[in-house]
């Protein structure tokens, strides 16, 4: 269905949304934003803390060059303004896990403006949610409530880890376009190395603003859910957000201006009431940092240094190879998948091979657990056994089994042919000797073939296929049965 | 600009200082006067001026992206009231 008809059916008539996302990417670096502490996940609590992380008096910061050129790739790659001066600032608040009392953010002057992300719809249609901006800031350390009953656990190992905020224009007009929208952001920055989109790791963390209003009609007042680690969960809590607020103005209340909490076993949102007061952040220029400048001419050969994006690979692989503008989007959204295609479909059969990589083969992968990223078919292999379904060595059938061994155990592709026996028998002798045995055997089915009983055709190929155990080659054994009742 | 008596309670609390009541008042006269003599920079006419956050013409020095720093936890919790298998450990912040 397309977006814009998103409606929310409420007693007194039609509602639509309007939802902007900020979304934090964690940036791919060795070392944090401001400093030489390393950033890798999941080590043991406080071992990659420096003294600045810790804000020990008398530490300063000084920025990561990485992390500002991974901060301006993505702004390229979202087609967004570079603002060649930027500023640090600093958002006081006070909470165990941020060891300075405040965090060093960009407010009013942020490394990256105004660009778009371009969101293709399954009807085929496309629909562009503008980018607001994208700043850099650091990241807080984890608070652990659940440790102790009687007390707060903190590890800093993730304080000052940079991160990139992008904010989106209220351009988002359903729970779809919102799915949409963080999966080819995140498909973006995977393509250029940014961030690598594990939500389930934090790496992306997307809070929602939602508001609702009649159709056509003004901006109604929004409420943020922040948190959201789930593509998931960010649709369904824009769902029941929205729905809470229907009710809510239907019922003659108003919507108020405030920050909420997604509850996914519950399905609801509630409100942060208790913090609000805490959300005066005194912003002011960091006198630790001197304002960012870039060169513009750096800044030229970053973007062209990119590498080729989803939206231009997509435009090649319709052009190139006939593909359908759905099949070329769904085969671009993991770079790795687009990079497997590219290598196999040249010099083959490239609606074959897309077929192939879009079922059997994301087939295989969901089953093992695999992120379609993260696919670990070498090009040469699925090169093997595309050739392989093409020569008639293997069916269909088999190559779907093929996969699914070469995606768990990565061995080679003919081997597993011939363990398994897979190897489809095409050998003319082998197949009319079957088709003799069934036509023997089944005096009476021949007879209401030759009757006009035409149907009985498959019949025929499925007992001669079952005689085989499944690996003649059932285009050769349908021509060899053909021969026989017809001749 | 004119800073009241609430004024001065609220950004206690934002930063966390404990103030008595009857410090609220003079406190915010204290405050009056800084920004009344702060304020005298108004009579400069700053037109068409970009503002300054600082007073030094330099480029922010940058650092290579290399992780080699990273105090051992036994060091960054030595004056940590308490600690706890690695961990800082402070009031609890949830109820």
């Amino acid at each position: 269905m397309s977006a814009p008809g998103y409606r929310i059916q409420g007693r007194e008539g039609e509602w639509e949304i309007a939802v902007g996302l900020e979304v934090h990417a964690q940036v791919i670096s060795e070392a944090k934003l401001f400093s030489s502490a390393p950033t890798a996940f999941g080590a043991e609590p406080n071992s990659q803390v420096s003294l600045v992380d810790a804000a020990m008096p008398g530490m300063l910061p000084v920025i990561n060059r990485h992390c500002v050129a991974q901060a301006v790739r993505t702004g390229l790659a979202l087609e967004a303004e570079i603002n060649l001066t930027s500023v640090f600032d600093r958002k006081n608040y006070f909470y165990p896990d941020l060891p300075p009392g405040y965090q060093i953010s960009q407010y009013s002057r942020p490394i990256v403006g105004r660009g778009r992300v371009v969101l293709d719809l399954e009807d085929g249609a496309q629909r562009t949610v503008g980018i607001t901006r994208l700043h850099l800031e650091m990241d807080a350390g984890k608070s652990i409530h659940d440790r102790r009953a009687d007390a707060t656990c903190v590890d800093l190992n993730r304080a000052g880890v940079a991160l990139m905020e992008i904010v989106s224009e209220p351009d988002i007009r359903s729970p779809e376009e919102a799915g949409l929208y963080l999966r080819k952001l995140r498909s973006i920055l995977r393509y250029i190395g940014t961030c690598d989109g594990n939500m389930e790791q934090g790496s992306l963390r997307a809070d929602v603003n939602v508001s609702v209003r009649r159709p056509g009609g003004a901006l109604g007042t929004r409420c943020e859910v922040k948190n959201l680690n789930s593509v998931r969960f960010v649709m369904k809590a824009i769902e029941v957000e929205a729905a809470r607020q229907v009710e809510l103005l239907e019922d003659g209340g108003a919507v108020e201006l405030e920050t909420r909490l997604f509850d996914p076993d519950r399905g609801v949102t509630r409100s942060m009431r208790s913090k609000e007061e805490a959300h005066d952040y005194r912003y002011f220029p960091d006198p630790d940092l001197l304002p960012l400048t870039l060169d513009p001419a750096w800044v030229d050969a970053e973007r062209a240094r990119l590498p080729e994006l989803p939206d231009v690979r997509k435009a090649r692989f319709m052009a190139d190879h006939g593909l359908s503008a759905y099949d070329a989007g769904v085969l671009v959204a993991a770079r790795g998948i687009a990079d497997l295609f590219d290598e196999v479909a040249d010099e083959r059969d490239a609606k074959r091979v897309a077929n192939f990589i879009m079922g059997p083969l994301f087939g295989a992968l969901n089953r093992a657990g695999i992120d379609n990223e993260d696919c670990p078919v070498p090009a040469d292999a699925l090169a093997a056994l595309i050739d392989r379904m093409a020569d008639g060595t293997v069916s269909n059938q088999g190559a779907s089994t093929v996969i699914q061994t070469v995606v768990s155990t990565g061995r080679d592709v003919d081997a597993i042919i011939e363990e398994k026996g897979l190897r489809q028998v095409s050998d003319a002798g082998a197949i009319e000797a079957l088709v003799e045995q069934v036509i023997a055997d089944n005096p009476d089915k021949v007879a209401d073939y030759r009757d006009g009983k035409t149907k009985l055709a498959g019949w025929f190929v499925g007992q001669v296929m079952k005689a085989s155990g499944g690996k003649a080659n059932p285009r050769a054994v349908n021509e060899a049965l053909r021969a026989r009742l017809d001749g | 600009m004119s800073i009241d008596r609430d004024t001065v309670l609220r950004i206690a609390r934002l930063s966390r200082i404990a103030m008595e009541e009857d410090a609220l008042a003079p406190m915010a006269d204290e405050l009056n006067g800084i920004l009344a003599w702060v304020e005298q920079l108004d009579e400069v006419d700053t037109e068409g001026v970009e503002p300054m956050t600082g007073a030094i013409a330099a480029a922010l020095p940058q650092r290579e992206d290399s992780a080699e720093d990273g105090a051992s936890t036994d060091d960054l919790l030595a004056n940590a009231p308490d600690a706890d298998d690695g961990f800082f450990v402070v009031p609890r912040v949830v109820e």
